[in-house]
């Protein structure tokens, strides 16, 4: 049994339907990417796991979370509200604007601690501590007086994980957590990440538009398209054998060392509107394959020779 | 946080000079005489001049600044013309009716104010939110001097809860600080409701609930601070408001006090007491304001960050 399992679920904001029947698992100890490019569903995919989907005006129209054996679109939110934080945390992605700028950033982990673990207020401090040198922050103790804008953006994110360990988590939730980052920080950030979870066992939804992240950390990969799961798959055969053409698309999108000058191209067309989604498979216009099938008729999500994929053209 | 103390203060002195000669000058723009006022109607020439003299209003208008300026540094604002009696003695008269009345209705908006708005805020859309926000419509729009009518009219003529005016008992205070308290409920009551909201939306609060913080906390503890800081701004403001500003619902309730000592004063053209009771606004306004600057500085760290 995973320890979460996203199974079929759909999402409605207001008459708008930005998320249908999306599926995947994530293991203990497992690292799972969640790929696609803006507007694919990916930041909304963390927001129904959190629970917080309410709060932006959502609704899970289908299907279930569940997590460790329970439900999450059943569960009441006072429960809910136990688990987030607790059990399953979030990692977001503007480490510039995820923290109370009038608090000071010892406080704000400090609170995770004392609130789920019912720490005092000396051993939550003591605690805090003791993640900030972990996460090979020097100084804890300034750290732990000093005010968010006081500190780097790479800096703010790494106290951001440390709030999101401050409970001992199961589940870290991170959306696009380097995106706001310098290139050179965002790799120190994801290997931090990559530890976190060998070290403690944890398991981590890393979301992210970024290939290279993906090649660099992630066990397993989903690439969502148009709110859609395209394809699911182990990172080796993501990269060495594409089942879905968007998964083709996006792997020849990432630059290489060697390459011809201005032989890098994105992916033709654009990813369609929310609000004018087309027949059938909803990647057709932008697909190179596509055939009259592709625009009546909308591919299942099928198993093939490894992984999922949802292609009627992809080979078994 | 000291030296910024001192900073601010520093700064308040050319803004202090400047207020001075404005005040200096309006009066003197003012037509009217003073000694007009106090001569009899058949008095000669002469004996106009004897007064000018007596005053120092024969001399240049610097002169007469220069004069006027030195003394009040020193506490001197000079002999009322009308009332002959020091001016600084009329202020200290009225200016403890002044300030219990301005204290406790800038107490009054601050309190209620600040629990309308986030009662609005935290039930938006709801009756609470709506029957809030009709009062908040309410107080802002009607004027004070006919609202202290009507609360006379109820609570003093009808019910005789409440003397109907004067200063003489505790409970007098009540009407007035219920007439200037309510508009200055309304305007605190409405930006602590729009901050509150605001605030709401920003990207810290969603990561509060990603923490499982319970809701009442993330209002209470992290919106509500957020709300607060362009609150104190609004409060400062209306400490002079609300120290000058009350000139009509003194003269409702036939209250001592700055605003009807100004009233009085420049009805009769009594120089003295005119500059005087501007500059003691003057300076109630500048110190309303350093005021905020201070509790803003130590509510909000990126503020006190900025002043280094």
């Amino acid at each position: 049994m995973a320890l979460l399992s996203v199974q079929d679920i759909s999402v409605s904001i207001g008459v708008l339907s930005p998320l249908e029947s999306v599926t995947f698992e994530i293991d203990k100890g497992e690292i799972l990417g969640l790929v696609g490019e803006s507007g694919s569903g990916k930041s909304l995919t963390a927001m129904c796991v959190m629970g917080l989907l309410p709060r932006i005006g959502g609704t899970i129209t289908k299907g279930a979370i569940v997590f460790d054996g329970r439900d999450l679109t059943r569960l009441p939110e006072l429960e809910l509200r136990r688990l987030r934080g607790k059990r399953i945390a979030l990692i977001s992605q503007n480490p510039m604007t995820s923290l109370d700028p009038i608090i000071r950033i010892g406080a704000q982990i400090d609170q995770v601690s004392t609130l789920h673990l019912g720490l005092s207020a000396e051993a939550a401090k003591a605690r805090s501590l003791e993640l900030i040198a972990q996460l090979r922050i020097p100084e804890p103790a300034a750290i732990h007086r000093a005010y968010p804008h006081q500190l780097s953006g790479g800096m703010k994110q790494r106290i951001v994980i440390a709030m999101a360990l401050a409970a001992d988590p199961d589940l870290i939730v991170a959306d696009e957590p380097t995106t706001a980052l310098d290139v050179t920080i965002q790799a120190q950030i994801i290997q931090i990440m990559a530890e976190l979870v060998r070290d403690r066992g944890l398991a981590l939804m890393l979301i992210t538009h970024d290939m290279g992240v993906v090649a660099q950390a992630c066990d397993r990969v989903v690439v969502l398209y148009a709110g859609r799961v395209a394809e699911m798959n182990v990172i080796g055969e993501i990269f060495a054998a594409p089942k879905h053409p968007y998964t083709r698309e996006l792997i020849r999108c990432i630059p290489r060392l060697g390459q011809e000058p201005g032989s890098l191209k994105g992916i033709p067309g654009v990813v369609p509107s929310i609000v004018d989604y087309p027949e059938g498979c909803r990647f057709n216009p932008r697909c190179s394959d596509a055939q009259a099938l592709c625009r009546e008729r909308k591919p299942a999500l099928e198993r093939k020779s490894t992984g999922l994929a949802a292609c009627h053209f992809s080979e078994a | 946080m000291i030296s910024f103390f001192l900073k601010r203060l520093l700064l308040l002195i050319p803004v202090f000079l400047a207020v001075s000669v404005v005040i200096f000058m309006i009066v003197h723009l003012v037509p009217g005489d003073p000694i007009d006022n106090l001569v009899q109607i058949n008095s000669s020439p002469e004996q106009k001049a004897a007064l000018a003299a007596r005053y120092g209003l024969d001399k240049p208008l610097y002169q007469q600044y220069a004069i006027w300026l030195g003394k009040a540094l020193t506490g001197d604002l000079g002999d009322a013309i009308i009332l002959r009696r020091p001016v600084s003695d009329l202020i200290a008269q009225n200016l403890p009716h002044s300030l219990s009345l301005g204290a406790l209705a800038l107490l009054f908006s601050t309190v209620v104010g600040i629990a309308a708005g986030v009662l609005a805020a935290i039930y938006k859309d709801s009756w609470i939110d709506r029957v809030t926000m009709t009062l908040i419509l309410l107080g802002s729009t009607v004027p004070s001097f006919w609202l202290g009518l009507l609360l006379i009219m109820l609570f003093a003529v009808q019910l005789g809860w409440f003397p109907v005016s004067g200063a003489r008992s505790w409970d007098a205070l009540i009407l007035p600080v219920l007439t200037i308290g309510l508009g200055g409920v309304a305007l605190v009551a409405r930006v602590t409701r729009v901050a509150m909201m605001e605030t709401a939306r920003k990207d810290f609060v969603m990561m509060l609930h990603a923490k499982g913080v319970p809701p009442w906390q993330i209002e209470l503890r992290h919106v509500l601070r957020h709300a607060l800081l362009p609150v104190v701004t609004i409060l400062s403001l209306r400490i002079g408001w609300i120290l000058g500003g009350a000139v009509t619902v003194e003269f409702v309730f036939a209250r001592p006090g700055l605003g009807s000592l100004l009233i009085t004063s420049l009805n009769q053209r009594d120089y003295p007491v005119v500059q005087g009771a501007l500059l003691m606004l003057a300076i109630a306004v500048m110190l309303g304001t350093l005021l905020g600057d201070i509790v803003q500085a130590a509510m909000d760290p990126r503020v006190r960050e900025r002043i280094k």
